[in-house]
């Protein structure tokens, strides 16, 4: 299938957060974008008046067409730790979990602070050339929290966003001169709220379950303290600042509370945080080891809430991929993380079938919200946009399992669950890369 | 905990953890050890129970006393007993803990006892292994066969464990003893207590079932028993007490403190002692409240108990293959 040719999706329930629209319809891609789209476009299927001859007709047969997800938070671990995953490999991920869009942190080895680093990353993922893969550039000079990187260059090059990936920018003057300096560029600071001195040595959420199984607990004070200190630097920078992967009912709040004072903040969480909770540990379970940790089952709920109220922008997998000797080690020794990108839509519309969110709520989360977030054109079905999209049945069932995945991290915390929600087809710049086998 | 020998006295193939076992299960430990106490005082303390089995001590973490006592079990019950040196060992070389468990399976060992630095170690080797696996301390988490030959030191000297008022003092937070103690106390019906300061109470240590103090008299007030536990400097992320003369004038077990707790009370501590840290050395030795010594002879009988229940059960069920 080439880019070029002309693609009708037809007997669509066309999904678009931007418009608001939930109806039956139909979506013409051209040249890689979107040339039509509408309820009433094509009603009469494929021997329509005005469906362009020769146009490949997709009968969508009911099921849901909408923009292809925008995973804001990904950890692709190229380069220097191929073994866990490839540009590639977690392209085929994400195309396998309806993602059309990866955001990139920038914690691999080397990390990228440098505008060439930059280039090799935009380069693989075009080599790639599955998904759309685009990077946060590092805050801080090696990720090392102390002198800022070359932000200009680094968004000249074609960062999207300022991360320091998986370590909190914990230093307050760094944090204020990055919030103040990234305001030329237009771009945001997006934080791993964790205050790293509070969170030392720790292996899991603070409470009972740490206590009975022996281990080390990371407070959840450690995120709210490290959001309410950063949403003071933004009220004195006027810093644009995402908070990213929140887990606790406090830091929540705290969000709440800026933007109803109207500080250019955002956030966002990851399933594991509204699907799971602490007790997901188990018996040292490391694949339910992740950075934050799970939490209470009070702050998942507050999660829920966040998501309900609008507090919570955005959902991203947080994929963090970990080799098996990574993970099967002492709970306190294991690596945090685990493979998201396969299971971000069907846990995400878990939300969807407890009656959380409406389905064109939960879609929002993982499309137009990124997009807005990051100021980027996808994420919408509209005339002119990329043709990047994405067809699921909402309701097939399935169950993880984490041996199966197609990322090379072959762990993820939802492995054995049962999920509803199936990706069919995954379509970027008009391209189906992937295709549910029947 | 699932049953995976019904039927026996102990249904359990592994011994990982206090936590889970029901008191039948914990009486028939106690009841088998008393019978060895008494074998254990005859000049002829060995028994051909365990011929043709193999007990493997797998420390990697330093260990006299507890590899000792479980050799001197295993062999007084007829067993092949080999001590296996991690330093000297390949897990040195970088073998990866599985891969250890793993070369040992394939060795037809009977028994692993296994102390390790990581709470959740010894599951994860016993996950993998067809032998019978003892926890023999995994980092903060459990340390069961302490807690069984502290309730054989109480119950031989009071007679009883249900109704006493049980006080862990000292660094509960770093306490595998403690935790373990807590949930066998509990099952057995004793009141348990810990004390420290708030800083070595770990989080919502009151909801494994005991009641938290910060205060050492308060703490050990009206208690049958006083358990000292070991200030583990050597697990702790910074400073969690300002010195340890400080520790001493506020935690330190001595005459003055111990007066709060019941005239009768006795003296426990799982050993090795830091003298002047956690406890005077007077009140250490004090023959007529200190029952030190003598927790250490019933280690050595509890843990025979729990090698002659756990291979019973290995005959039970399949040979290892």
């Amino acid at each position: 299938m080439s880019a070029s040719a002309r693609t009708a999706y037809l007997n669509a329930r066309l999904l678009d957060p931007a418009s608001g629209l939930d109806a039956p319809g139909a979506l013409l891609v051209e040249e890689g974008a979107i040339a039509e789209v509408g309820p009433g476009l094509f009603p009469a299927g494929a021997s329509s008046p005005g469906l362009p001859e020769g146009a490949e007709v997709v009968d969508c047969a009911g099921h849901c067409l909408a923009p292809g997800l925008i995973d804001m938070r990904v950890q692709l671990r190229e380069p220097g730790e191929e073994q866990k995953e490839t540009l590639a490999s977690a392209s085929l991920a994400a195309a396998a979990g309806g993602v059309t869009t990866m955001v990139a942190l920038p914690n691999t080895s080397p990390p990228i602070d440098d505008p060439a680093l930059v280039d090799f990353v935009l380069r693989r993922a075009r080599e790639a050339g599955i998904v759309r893969i685009l990077p946060y550039a590092a805050v801080t000079k090696g990720l090392a929290g102390r002198e800022l990187a070359e932000m200009g260059l680094l968004a000249e090059a074609g960062a999207v966003a300022f991360s320091d990936g998986e370590r909190a920018v914990a230093d307050a003057l760094v944090m204020r001169r990055a919030l103040a300096y990234a305001r030329n560029f237009g771009l945001l600071v997006a934080q791993h709220p964790e205050e790293p001195s509070l969170a030392a040595g720790g292996a899991m959420n603070e409470g009972e379950t740490a206590t009975r199984l022996g281990l080390a607990g990371i407070p959840a004070a450690a995120e709210a303290m490290m959001v309410e200190r950063d949403l003071r630097l933004v009220a004195l920078t006027g810093g644009r600042y995402h908070a990213a992967h929140l887990s606790t009912a406090e830091a929540i709040a705290a969000v709440r509370g800026a933007k109803e004072r109207g500080l250019p903040v955002t956030c966002e969480t990851a399933p594991p945080y509204f699907a799971l909770n602490e007790l997901a540990v188990g018996d040292y379970r490391t694949f339910a080891k992740l950075s934050p940790p799970l939490r209470a089952e009070e702050d998942r709920l507050a999660v829920v809430e966040g998501l309900k109220d609008g507090t919570i922008d955005a959902i991203a997998s947080d994929h963090a991929p970990q080799d098996t000797e990574s993970k099967r080690l002492p709970f306190a020794l294991a690596a945090n993380g685990g493979s998201g990108l396969e299971t971000l839509l069907a846990v995400t519309l878990e939300l969807y079938h407890n009656g959380a969110l409406s389905l064109l709520e939960a879609i929002a989360r993982l499309t137009l919200a990124p997009a807005e977030i990051l100021g980027l054109a996808a994420g919408r079905l509209g005339k002119g946009r990329p043709a990047d999209l994405v067809l699921f049945d909402p309701e097939r069932a399935w169950k993880v399992n984490a041996d199966k995945l197609v990322s090379k991290s072959k762990n993820s915390p939802f492995d054995g669950r049962p999920v509803e929600g199936r990706v069919l087809r995954t379509v970027v710049g008009g391209r189906t890369v992937f295709e549910v086998e029947s | 905990m699932v049953a995976d020998a019904p039927g026996s006295a102990f249904p359990h193939r592994h011994l990982l953890a206090i936590e889970g076992l029901h008191p039948p299960a914990l009486l028939a430990v106690l009841d088998l050890a008393d019978t060895y106490v008494e074998q254990n005082r005859d000049a002829d303390k060995k028994r051909a129970l365990l011929r043709g089995r193999t007990l493997m001590n797998l420390f990697f973490e330093a260990s006299t006393r507890t590899r000792t006592s479980f050799e001197l079990a295993g062999k007084r019950l007829g067993a092949d007993v080999i001590n296996m040196a991690v330093s000297t060992s390949s897990v040195a070389k970088g073998e990866t803990l599985i891969d250890t468990a793993m070369t040992l399976n394939a060795m037809q060992v009977d028994v692993l006892v296994i102390r390790h630095a990581e709470s959740g170690a010894v599951k994860l080797i016993a996950d993998k292994v067809n032998c019978a696996v003892i926890n023999a301390g995994d980092g903060t988490h459990e340390h069961p066969t302490q807690a069984l030959l502290d309730a054989l030191t109480i119950r031989r000297r009071t007679g009883r464990i249900s109704g006493l008022r049980v006080a862990n003092c000292g660094d509960i937070a770093h306490s595998r003893v403690a935790r373990s103690n807590i949930h066998l106390l509990n099952a057995l019906g004793a009141r348990v207590r810990v004390v420290a300061p708030r800083t070595l109470l770990p989080a919502a240590i009151e909801r494994l079932g005991c009641e938290a103090f910060d205060d050492m008299r308060a703490g050990i007030e009206g208690c049958d028993i006083v358990m000292m536990l070991r200030l583990q400097t050597e697990r702790m992320h910074g400073a969690l007490v300002p010195s340890i003369r400080e520790f001493f004038r506020f935690f330190g077990l001595d005459y003055a403190k111990l007066a709060a707790a019941r005239a009768e009370a006795i003296i426990m501590h799982p050993g090795p002692m830091n003298r002047g840290v956690e406890i005077d050395s007077e009140v250490a030795d004090d023959i007529h409240r200190s029952v030190i010594r003598e927790q250490v002879e019933m280690g050595v009988a509890v843990r025979m108990a729990c090698l002659d229940l756990l291979t019973r059960n290995l005959l039970a069920n399949a040979r290892p293959s």
